[in-house]
């Protein structure tokens, strides 16, 4: 936790920069976690259009990426969700056209990597 | 050497706005306040300012309007009285702690119950307390400076605060005086543009405007605000030195009237003033010794200066147009207070004065100086200037 | 056209206009909604945000979820402030102090919009200002746990007008918004679903391009206070346009197209189970609510074949 402004160090006008919420972790929220079998994946785009907390980030591969039937897919194609924001409400598991993400108890996932 | 014109208070205002030629003005029109649009929308129809107007569908969606083009970048005004202040008070109050500082003229007017559209500050008196600079004007050659020195004031980057410039309605808004008008080249020059830089139309710097603030931050927002407002003072005189090379006139933060020597002294705001200086005029003429004290910024309050013009006078009456039922009058409150650091301190009285329009004459400030000289006072009961039975 | 890839790329990274870190309940529709709204736009937009859900949800001080020029104001006047913005842009820009362009979106939730912010709206539609009117319609006012507003419908149960011994919950249908805010006879309006991507996109760039006034009507299912699993979001979504409960059309310059006619409209029981706030209709003896329901959703839809089938103009 930073040390709060005083006084005298506040914007003026409490006016913020853009985009600070970055700094804020939602993840802690999560009791479900989202696992994507990326060898399922279609990059329908369908997860991360949907997503409440824009925690499925995109990237344009040229070389394309390895996804169900080992096809390979190119142009715009998802990554790994970002766990520091993501708050596991299951709407992309639940929307997924492959079945290729499912929830799993955020403890299980917690255990799991303990394990590894 | 300005040029004098025969105009009404509402006219005065109007010029000042024609000269400060703001990029956004929005307005929504009501008694006495409306001929102050209709004249500067009469400039925007002839072409005279290249103000973008906007004449919305209420007072709330005026201010909400105004906020929304000073918080984009531009200048923005608009124009009010009584129940359009009343309706806008929510936005009123929330300009002040975005730091937008907005002026707007105020044409002073009773608030309902029961109806009236004339004069009295109970408009004014229920927005004492937001933050925003409150200036007075006793005639129309005071709104149309005050209105200048507003913008310079609001402006300043110590300061980031709304301002509102009073008249009396009717009585300085509708009454025809002449009034010396200033080169547009020289007043232009005075006030200046309004930088971008704060709007959010600069796109170059992305920002929130208008965050919530929860309990870990309202207290040093609303800190940081106050020390804007005691920055109005030293600005105030700046401004109002730069001001006066035009004008040749002077802008103290209030102003005194034969108070040298004075056994009584009469606190008044607004146009009354006018009518005390012809009071205490004839009182002098009868080799009585009064004056008058006529506050001029009364947001923030010069307390100390107050304190000083103030701290040899025996008696003190405050007239005021407006009452805080159950409560000492706003100016009472406000002079009690200025004298309650000295340690001999003068006898005070509270006059109200003037509700709804009621006229107020020469002859009954005279008779209140004449009960201050008589000592028969009574600082804890207000007593009411006219009032039948 | 527009791809659901082409829209996931401006919805992420730099390009992003509303980024994570945001205090929504997990599951709420209002991120898809905003950012594919704001991604629809191709010049800059500047946002006016009405208080609401996702005005307190993205702007906890000292944290902001908006990468694009964003101001919240008070409850009822998104439309006003957004007027005055759109004034100064255009006094600005006359004035030679900007060259950029921009768009300007207003944007509130149902209670900020059919309610309490609806004198602004019509004021800023009637004097024909240019920005879009964005409405996230949960239908009530959600963010302080579930009150009537006028776009409650018929039959749910609010805290405000809560179902009980003799009372059904609302009793009124809800305000046509759509239909109102075209009597403006303003160049665009779209009622658009939030799990229809593709559709809400579109219907967001045609406000934005709109020579005049926009309104976007898009319906948000609350998975807080319509109490659903938050998984289910997009699938209430799809059961209201389905049900012809919210149909999706557009009136563009007056002439209504409907942009999705279901071949077999399934029945609103569907829509209405599982959400707390219709729960008191499923039981014995409130069975007439639900037909009543049902009648007026088939009602008001072959009104709208009507007026689509009748090219008059509004």
């Amino acid at each position: 936790m930073s040390e709060r402004k005083t006084w005298q160090e506040l914007e003026l006008g409490v006016e913020l920069p853009a985009a600070t919420s970055l700094g804020y972790k939602t993840g802690g929220w999560r009791v479900l976690r989202p696992v994507w079998n990326a060898s399922e994946c279609i990059h329908c785009m369908i997860c991360v259009n949907y997503c409440p907390d824009m925690a499925i980030p995109v990237t344009k591969s040229e070389e394309g990426v390895a996804g169900k039937g080992g096809r390979l897919f190119k142009g715009v194609v998802r990554l790994e969700t970002n766990l520091d924001y993501c708050k596991g409400c299951g709407i992309c598991a639940h929307e997924c056209p492959t079945k290729c993400l499912s929830m799993i108890r955020e403890e299980e996932a917690e255990q799991a990597s303990c394990k590894l | 050497m300005g040029v004098r014109k025969a105009i009404t208070g509402a006219e005065a205002a109007a010029e000042a706005m024609r000269q400060i030629n703001p990029d956004v003005v929005v307005a929504y029109p009501i008694t006495p306040q409306t001929p102050i649009v209709e004249q500067f929308a009469k400039y925007v129809a002839d072409g005279i300012v290249d103000t973008e107007m906007v004449p919305v569908e209420s007072e709330h969606s005026a201010m909400s309007a105004t906020v929304g083009a000073e918080a984009a970048g531009a200048r923005a005004m608009s124009a009010t009285s009584s129940q359009g202040l009343a309706l806008m008070w929510e936005i009123v109050a929330a300009t002040p702690g975005l730091r937008l500082p907005i002026v707007m003229p105020l044409v002073n007017r009773t608030i309902s119950a029961p109806l009236n559209i004339h004069c009295d500050h109970s408009d004014v008196m229920g927005v004492t307390t937001v933050g925003w600079i409150q200036i007075f004007s006793e005639n129309a050659q005071e709104v149309y400076e005050n209105l200048l020195l507003a913008i310079r004031v609001a402006e300043d980057t110590r300061v980031q605060l709304p301002a509102m410039v009073n008249q009396d309605g009717f009585i300085t808004s509708h009454a025809v005086e002449p009034v010396e008008i200033f080169d547009d080249a020289a007043v232009r020059t005075f006030v200046g543009v309004r930088p971008l830089d704060r709007g959010l139309l600069d796109l170059q710097h992305v920002r929130t405007i208008g965050a919530m603030v929860l309990p870990d931050y309202l207290l040093e927002v609303k800190r940081a605000q106050e020390e804007a407002m005691m920055h109005v003072f030293e600005v105030y005189a700046e401004a109002g030195k730069e001001l006066s090379a035009i004008t040749g006139h002077q802008y103290p933060f209030f102003e005194t009237y034969r108070t040298e020597d004075a056994d009584a002294v009469i606190v008044v705001l607004n146009s009354a003033a006018g009518t005390a200086k012809v009071a205490v005029d004839a009182m002098r003429a009868l080799g009585k010794k009064v004056g008058l004290l006529k506050p001029i910024l009364f947001r923030p309050f010069p307390y100390a200066e107050v304190r000083d013009a103030l701290k040899d006078v025996p008696v003190v009456g405050v007239l005021d147009r407006s009452m805080d039922f159950g409560a000492y009058a706003p100016v009472y409150t406000e002079i009690r207070n200025v004298l309650f650091e000295l340690d001999r301190r003068p006898t005070t009285q509270s006059y109200i004065y003037g509700l709804g329009g009621r006229d107020i004459m020469a002859t009954e400030i005279e008779s209140v100086f004449e009960e201050l000289l008589s000592g028969k006072l009574d600082p804890e009961h207000q007593r009411y200037i006219g009032l039948r039975g | 056209m527009p791809t659901l890839q082409e829209i996931a790329l401006k919805t992420d990274g730099a390009d992003a206009r509303i980024v994570s870190g945001h205090r929504m309940c997990s599951g709420c529709g209002i991120g898809p909604l905003i950012k594919t709204v704001l991604a629809a736009s191709d010049k800059p937009v500047i946002v006016l945000n009405a208080t609401g859900c996702l005005e307190v949800t993205t702007s906890v001080y000292p944290f902001t979820a908006w990468n694009t020029p964003w101001m919240h104001l008070t409850f009822e006047n998104a439309a006003a402030v957004a007027a005055g913005v759109e004034s100064a842009y255009r006094s600005l820009k006359r004035r030679g102090k900007i060259d950029s362009e921009v768009n300007i979106l207003a944007v509130g939730g149902d209670g900020g919009t059919y309610d309490i912010g609806f004198q602004a709206l019509s004021g800023a539609l009637e004097r024909k200002h240019k920005f879009m009117y964005l409405v996230y319609d949960n239908e009530g006012y959600m963010n302080t746990g579930n009150q009537r507003s006028g776009a409650t419908p018929f039959g749910a149960s609010t805290t405000t007008v809560p179902a009980g011994k003799v009372s059904n919950g609302k009793p009124q249908w809800r305000k046509n918004l759509v239909e109102i805010v075209a009597a403006h006879r303003i160049p665009y309006v779209g009622q658009a679903a939030v799990h229809n991507t593709l559709d809400l996109y579109k219907k967001a760039q045609k406000g934005f391009n709109a020579d005049g006034p926009a309104v976007l009507a898009v319906l948000q299912p609350c998975t807080t206070n319509w109490s659903f699993d938050p998984a289910l979001t997009m699938q209430y979504s799809k059961l209201a346009v389905e049900t012809n409960f919210w149909p999706l059309y557009e009136i563009e310059n007056g002439v209504v197209h409907v942009n999705t006619k279901p071949s077999n409209r399934k029945p609103i029981e569907e829509f209405l189970k599982g959400q707390t706030r219709f729960r008191h209709l499923f039981k014995p003896g409130n069975e007439h609510v639900i037909v009543e329901m049902q009648k007026m959703i088939d009602d008001e839809w072959a009104r709208l074949l009507k007026l689509e089938e009748s090219g008059i103009q509004f």
